[in-house]
């Protein structure tokens, strides 16, 4: 495998060791030995309304942009429009998966609030930055990819990028005469004058990135590192301590025994009189009948409610007091016949009275507290009373 | 390739005067203030003390500081910070009202209230009289010696034009470096953070080190290009020069803006409330819109104005621009100091304004007499001709 990558990669080279230029011009290039030098020739050149022509040095050279004549260069005002895309993104991001996506109560904190947020807005801030940086200079203005250039692997680019400083004016410029150019560098103190000319393969293969070979290598190298990296992390640094996913811990799990405590208990109590969240203890636990005092119905009477009622009705009440309250549930067999919910100290009886047996339970009948939830309990004696009503219905009542 | 230096001319003597008429203005309006309420007094006079302190102990630092990493493009400039920092001198005379007036100041230093309060007994082997007086008095024996050391060495280059004490001076700023960090922040919690004693940052010295560092390349920034403009250095540099200038504006501006958020940041998440006062105090009243300003003034305008790279060599921006950060490190000491003696809004008056007058007047008069003394560009420096050929590429 390695083997054939390395194959590839000489082929590639020793092809274009064997390329012989063609007659085509593509550019005089020229090298000058300092920075004043090529300062004051890129100043000349673009004096002289060359339009198509570039400057090379090996390091960035302040102010060379305005030597070539290049007025405003666009990669401030692109890189600028990048932060603050950034900027506003992050804070959009950190918004709406604070407030809208995941809300979570964290710290006692808003959902959304500035101070927590600016270290991922700088982030995105600088993130963004650095892409439109990138993508705009090398991209858009540098018109790359376009690795296959006739200036590069020539003695030319060589120079410029060790220690040399140069410009290249392109045969296709309106004003371009190879005469004319090199004259022009001649007088411009240039130490070094070429002429590059286009090799074979700049003319026919365009774009080498698309070759085939060159794809399949890189997706063969990203499936390896892929792999290695799985391996690595998951198999072989998994039986080692600090990179186990903090599969071995020194905690104390559920229900388990610890020796710090008295009791022995690996987990804690919660303190006397703790009162869960959304649970509202119920004042008459206990009592007789006879102490209830309170307790209207908070629910409305909605039909929404009394639906909720009957589905919690038939669930829990019905087994035994029967689908109609007369106390004729599926259990009678079983368990002892409960009275008819209709007797006159049912249909007497406040609200609060039915409320309080099902929470409290009655005779042989359980608290129902724990399996039926506060409303739904209040929901049920709402649907108490349809039943009532329905059964000791009086003529007006029925439609017309 | 030398540039031929000529005699630099004098500087007018409109500085001088002005000098003279701030001051008096100051003077006047200080004493006045002092006589009609000496306690609110005392917190204007000590706003303009560590506004010199900045200033003064900063253009220190930034001497230091050429000197320690070696660079070249300042060095045509290195006088002016040299003798801005001459302003440590006079700290030493100027410190003496506000050790009569600590009592008005530190709610630390009243006995009783001590006595009752558990906290300030435990931070009173740190807050008490006797051992503030005295790292008052070291630290500013240390910036006195340094002050010493650095301008003895400069000025007997001017004559001997000897290298060896360009190298004697890199050896006194790796030492001033930490003195300079640890004495600046010694005093930003002693004069500073004790105006509420309760109150505790471990940012907070580096904050007000950030502070110093934006003043002083500010009032650097700010002479440098006004002297190079009208030709009083002898020679005459170009835009390209401002340009170190502009980006260390931005940088330590950003610097301090990043400080201060932290600081801001981690005391909101953390929500204990013997922290967050201090932060409550500017948020009510009218001081909230005191605390937003000090957002827009001290980071949003300056950084908007100094990001394009255009900006960093525009002399008339650099001007402004340097001019508006001193002005917004007067805002943001007068953010820190004055919450606690206007305890229920923003109020600035006369009262205040007397002594940032007096402080302008005093960063006139010692600069005009350093420049009447000495030469104003270090024309013995080995690194002058390179800093004045100085290219950034």
């Amino acid at each position: 495998m390695i083997k054939k990558i390395v194959n590839f990669f000489r082929e590639y080279n020793s092809r274009n060791d064997e390329e012989r230029r063609t007659d085509r011009l593509y550019a005089v290039s020229a090298i000058f030995d300092t920075p004043n030098e090529i300062m004051a020739a890129a100043s000349e050149v673009s004096g002289r309304g060359y339009k198509k022509f570039d400057a090379y040095t090996p390091y960035p050279v302040h102010r060379l942009d305005q030597a070539m004549g290049i007025k405003y260069p666009l990669v401030g005002p692109i890189a600028f429009t990048g932060g603050i895309t950034g900027l506003f993104l992050a804070l959009l991001m950190m918004w709406w998966m604070g407030s809208k996506d995941y809300p979570n109560i964290i710290g006692g904190k808003p959902f959304f609030s500035l101070p927590p947020s600016i270290p991922i807005t700088f982030e995105g801030t600088i993130l963004l930055t650095g892409f439109a940086t990138v993508v705009g200079m090398l991209i858009l203005l540098n018109k790359l990819p376009k690795i296959n250039s006739p200036i590069s692997d020539t003695e030319f680019m060589k120079r410029v990028s060790s220690d040399k400083f140069g410009i290249v004016i392109a045969a296709d410029d309106r004003m371009f005469s190879e005469t004319q150019v090199t004259e022009l560098f001649r007088s411009l103190g240039a130490s070094r004058i070429e002429n590059i000319y286009y090799k074979p393969s700049n003319l026919t293969d365009k774009t080498p990135i698309f070759n085939r070979k060159f794809i399949m290598t890189l997706i063969g190298v990203a499936a390896i590192a892929a792999i290695v990296t799985y391996f690595t992390l998951n198999i072989v640094l998994y039986q080692v301590v600090p990179f186990d996913w903090m599969w071995k811990q020194a905690r104390i799990n559920a229900q388990s025994e610890s020796l710090f405590f008295a009791n022995k208990s690996g987990m804690r109590e919660p303190v006397a009189g703790t009162v869960a969240r959304g649970f509202m203890p119920y004042e008459y636990k206990g009592l007789p009948d006879s102490a209830v005092r309170l307790l209207a119905n908070p629910l409305p009477v909605s039909k929404n409610v009394i639906e909720k009622g009957q589905e919690k009705y038939n669930i829990y009440c019905s087994p035994c007091h029967g689908y109609f309250g007369d106390g004729d549930g599926r259990l009678n067999d079983q368990f002892p016949k409960p009275p008819s919910l209709h007797n006159s100290k049912v249909l007497n009886w406040k609200d609060g009275n039915i409320y309080h047996v099902i929470t409290n339970g009655q005779n042989v009948m359980p608290s129902y507290e724990g399996q039926i939830s506060r409303d739904d309990r209040w929901a049920i004696v709402h649907y108490v009373r349809v039943l009532q009503r329905a059964k000791n219905a009086k003529d007006q009542d029925l439609p017309k | 390739m030398m540039m031929e230096l000529t005699t630099p001319k004098k500087l007018p003597a409109s500085v001088g005067k002005w000098g003279m008429i701030l001051t008096a203005v100051g003077v006047i309006m200080g004493g006045a203030a002092f006589a009609v309420d000496p306690h609110r007094a005392f917190f204007g006079y000590l706003w303009m003390y560590m506004f010199l302190v900045s200033i003064g102990v900063g253009s220190l630092a930034l001497v230091a500081l050429e000197y320690l990493v070696g660079a070249n493009w300042s060095t045509p400039f290195r006088r002016v910070p040299e003798f801005l920092a001459g302003i440590i001198l006079l700290l030493v005379i100027l410190v003496i009202p506000l050790l009569f007036g600590m009592h008005d100041l530190f709610h630390w230093t009243h006995a009783e209230a001590v006595a009752e309060d558990p906290i300030l007994k435990s931070k009173e082997p740190y807050l008490n009289t006797t051992f503030f007086i005295a790292r008052t008095g070291v630290i500013l024996l240390i910036w006195l010696i340094f002050y010493y050391l650095f301008t003895r060495n400069s000025r007997k280059q001017d004559i001997s034009k000897d290298p060896a004490l360009t190298a004697s001076s890199i050896k006194y700023s790796a030492i001033f470096a930490i003195l300079f960090i640890l004495t600046i922040s010694f005093t930003a919690i002693d004069w500073m953070m004790s105006l509420e004693p309760h109150w505790f940052s471990t940012m907070f010295g580096v904050y007000y080190f950030a502070g110093t560092l934006v003043a002083a390349i500010s009032i650097s920034a700010f002479i440098s290009v006004s002297l190079n403009e009208g030709g009083f250095f002898g020679f005459k540099v170009d835009d390209e020069k401002y340009y170190s200038f502009g980006t260390l504006m931005f940088a330590f501006n950003v610097f301090w803006t990043y400080i201060g958020f932290s600081q801001y940041m981690l005391i909101w998440y953390a929500d204990i409330p013997e922290e967050t006062f201090w932060f409550m105090n500017r948020m009510e009243g009218s001081w909230v819109y005191f605390s937003i300003g000090l957002l827009f003034v001290h980071f949003i305008i300056p950084f908007l104005m100094l990001l394009p790279r255009s900006s960093k060599v525009n002399p008339n921006l650099i001007l402004y621009m340097s001019a508006w950060l001193i002005y917004a490190h007067a805002y943001d000491l007068y953010w820190i100091i004055m919450p606690t003696y206007f305890k229920d809004g923003f109020v600035f008056s006369w009262n205040e304004l007397g002594f940032l007058v007096l402080a302008f007047g005093i960063i006139a008069l010692v600069f005009n007499y350093m420049a009447s003394r000495f030469n104003i560009v270090p024309v013995g420096d080995p690194k002058l001709q390179r800093g004045l050929y100085f290219h950034l590429n």
